[in-house]
């Protein structure tokens, strides 16, 4: 019953007209640069954050949900037009959905990919609604040993498990760690790492590395393998509409989609890959029409934009209630709260209800926005994705180097955003995943206050990690999926000596 | 892939895996160093020289596992990629600080950035790309500087609108 009085109150909030403005100037802004191709949700919400700067905490927040939603709708409409996903969560997408476009199907394709982010983001919100309250209880519980065990599971699940190679995958983490290390120790007052430059005492800036790894380095990258692709653009031809067999077809990969992504999203274990390809399998197992798979079938569209969705509206479980950011885009969000001295978790509940769940209610808002606005508008966006290369990624490195003018005007600190722009070219063309850097800078600083504070509780014993069951669970967890990916590969090189 | 099988030609050494572990190594080197300056003034549990030293012996560690993986040639395979606009890129950047930290102000230093992009992804029309670039980023100047009051860097073009 809570929950509901929670959620009116929150329905409240968002739908004062203000804040139904700052809904819609987020939806649209969010889908105009997530439409772009090389741009992802985690970019489309670094960059438009100093547009939220001055705006007040509540109104930014909102705005916010309708940039990440908005984000994530303009991701696949570039995914199913040019084949150019902006991050692996729409890969499956564009596996189908660019052979649709290419069939002159684009325009069902986008209808279902809209309807089916509609359906599974206003599920995995009302999941979203209804777990997240529970959690909060659970983790008022929660001691600072277990704060820390719990952020080892997420350094762990983020970095090693579900990556290519896990010594990469951790690589990343660790250098996100040691840019964490930078700054003022907070406990003490010494200055770490910071080679007597004034600015690095502040620490590194978040936004800075987003950007710099994001957009200065996806920047690079594409130029500097211009000669291997040529992206064409598939022009939307025939129907927008989906007939009654496409609706026959893809409700049932939606719910599915559904049930896939947000349990997966809303574990610490962050990312969309898994639950959009298990459902992109599972559709490919069940479909009536395997024939059409690579050549463009409507399911394949369908459930994996809809685990696509849930699973971000699943992120922010842990997000919301743990301060536990377990996707690159996650991570950005929560920038997005510290910007304003807001800590996501628990006590965020207790004390700005009207926050959070102004936030919740604004995300089922900013999907019906979603809903309507981009079908009809699906030319304009279209017409976004034609702007040339060079003055498109021109443009993107302008509005990037913007957000550090405006917040930063310093020699220093554009040096870094260029810096981190070179280490995130480097990155990319040796393969090393980009999200655990931001998620080790983030949770790093955290993850040493909370085991400090441990320690100093204990007097300095280390048993106390162990002693709280919520803790040794937790740090079992993170130990067993440290392993798993080693073990397996052994397990498999053993196999393979067998054959 | 097995590692221990004879018929298997040798595996060439990957340079740049080398270089990375490498500079990993330098990385817990230079953290370890910078540790050593802090002083512990807790007095129970961790002073905030633990920290480093935990990250810098996990870097040592994945400096390790990085220089196996290059020795056995186990990286992802590279496409060629092309220096030239890179560079041009990086130029582009180092224009827009040069440009900001001498008070070039925002236009300036963003219409700088943006040719030298564009240049990079191909366009041979600076004098057009110029051109578009300072109208943009005067558009951009006066929406965000005066519409949203952020304050951006304010330079001799700034000062005339």
């Amino acid at each position: 019953m809570d929950t509901f009085a929670a959620l009116a109150h929150g329905m409240a909030v968002a739908v004062q007209p203000m804040n139904l403005l700052y809904a819609l100037i987020g939806v649209f802004l969010g889908t105009a640069v997530g439409v772009l191709p090389g741009i992802g949700p985690a970019l489309t919400v670094a960059l438009l954050l100093p547009v939220t700067y001055k705006l007040d905490p509540g109104g930014s927040l909102i705005m916010f949900a309708g940039i990440y939603y908005g984000g994530m709708y303009g991701g696949s409409t570039t995914a199913i037009l040019i084949n150019t996903p902006g991050e692996s969560a729409s890969m499956a997408t564009a596996l189908e959905g660019n052979k649709m476009a290419k069939a002159g199907r684009g325009g069902p394709a986008l209808a279902t990919s809209a309807i089916g982010s509609f359906v599974a983001g206003t599920i995995a919100t009302i999941g979203l609604a209804f777990l997240a309250p529970w959690l909060v209880d659970f983790a008022v519980r929660f001691g600072p040993e277990d704060y820390f065990a719990l952020m080892c599971v997420a350094f762990v699940t983020v970095s090693a498990t579900f990556g290519d190679s896990p010594i990469r995958g951790l690589t990343s983490l660790f250098i996100g760690l040691t840019l964490g290390l930078v700054g003022i120790d907070k406990l003490t007052g010494q200055a770490r790492l910071a080679f007597g430059v004034p600015e690095l005492l502040d620490g590194v800036e978040v936004t800075t590395l987003a950007v710099g790894l994001f957009a200065v380095g996806e920047a690079l990258y594409v130029a500097s393998r211009r000669h291997h692709t040529e992206e064409k653009l598939e022009p939307v031809r025939g129907s927008l509409w989906m007939t009654r067999e496409d609706w026959k077809r893809s409700w049932k990969p939606w719910l599915r989609g559904t049930l896939f992504g947000f349990p997966i999203g809303a574990l610490p274990a962050g990312g969309a890959e898994i639950p959009t390809f298990l459902s992109y399998s599972t559709e490919k197992r069940l479909t009536k029409h395997p024939e059409e798979f690579g050549k463009g079938a409507i399911e394949g569209v369908a459930g994996p934009e809809a685990a696509n969705n849930a699973s971000a509206a699943g992120t922010l479980v842990p997000l919301l209630t743990l301060g536990l950011p377990t996707s690159a885009t996650a991570a950005m969000m929560l920038a997005g709260f510290q910007q304003y001295g807001l800590n996501p978790g628990p006590l965020l509940f207790a004390e700005r209800p009207d926050l959070v769940w102004g936030l919740i209610a604004s995300l089922f808002i900013a999907n019906c926005m979603l809903l309507v606005l981009n079908l009809p508008l699906v030319g304009l966006w279209v017409r976004l994705l034609a702007i040339p290369q060079p003055w498109l990624y021109a443009g993107i490195l302008v509005f990037a180097t913007m957000g550090t003018i405006a917040a930063k005007p310093s020699v220093v600190e554009l040096s870094m955003l260029a810096g981190f722009g070179v280490l995130g070219f480097l990155m990319r063309r040796f393969d090393f995943p980009i999200a655990p850097v931001v998620v080790g800078l983030i949770l790093g600083p955290i993850a040493e206050s909370q085991l400090r504070r441990a320690l100093a509780i204990s007097l300095g014993d280390p048993m106390t990690l162990l002693q709280s069951p919520i803790s040794a669970t937790l740090l079992g967890i993170a130990l067993i999926a440290l392993l798993a990916p080693f073990v397996l590969k052994g397990m498999g090189r053993f196999k393979a000596n067998e054959d | 892939m097995s590692s221990g099988d004879p018929v298997q030609p040798p595996q060439r050494v990957d340079r740049a895996g080398i270089a990375i572990a490498a500079l990993l190594a330098a990385t817990a080197a230079v953290l370890v160093w910078d540790a050593r300056s802090l002083q512990s003034t807790s007095m129970y549990g961790m002073g905030p020289e633990a920290m480093p030293v935990v990250v810098a012996c996990g870097l040592a560690l994945l400096a390790i596992g990085n220089f196996i993986d290059a020795l056995r040639g186990n990286l992802p395979a590279r496409e060629s990629a092309a220096p030239v606009p890179v560079v041009l890129i990086l130029v582009g950047l180092a224009l827009l600080i040069a440009i900001i930290g001498f008070g070039g102000g925002f236009i300036l230093a963003t219409s700088a950035l943006f040719v030298t992009t564009s240049a990079a992804f191909g366009r041979r029309a600076i004098l057009a790309d110029s051109v578009i670039a300072l109208v943009m980023s005067t558009l951009i100047y006066l929406a965000f500087d005066r519409l949203l009051t952020l304050s951006l860097p304010a330079g001799p073009l700034e000062r005339l609108l």
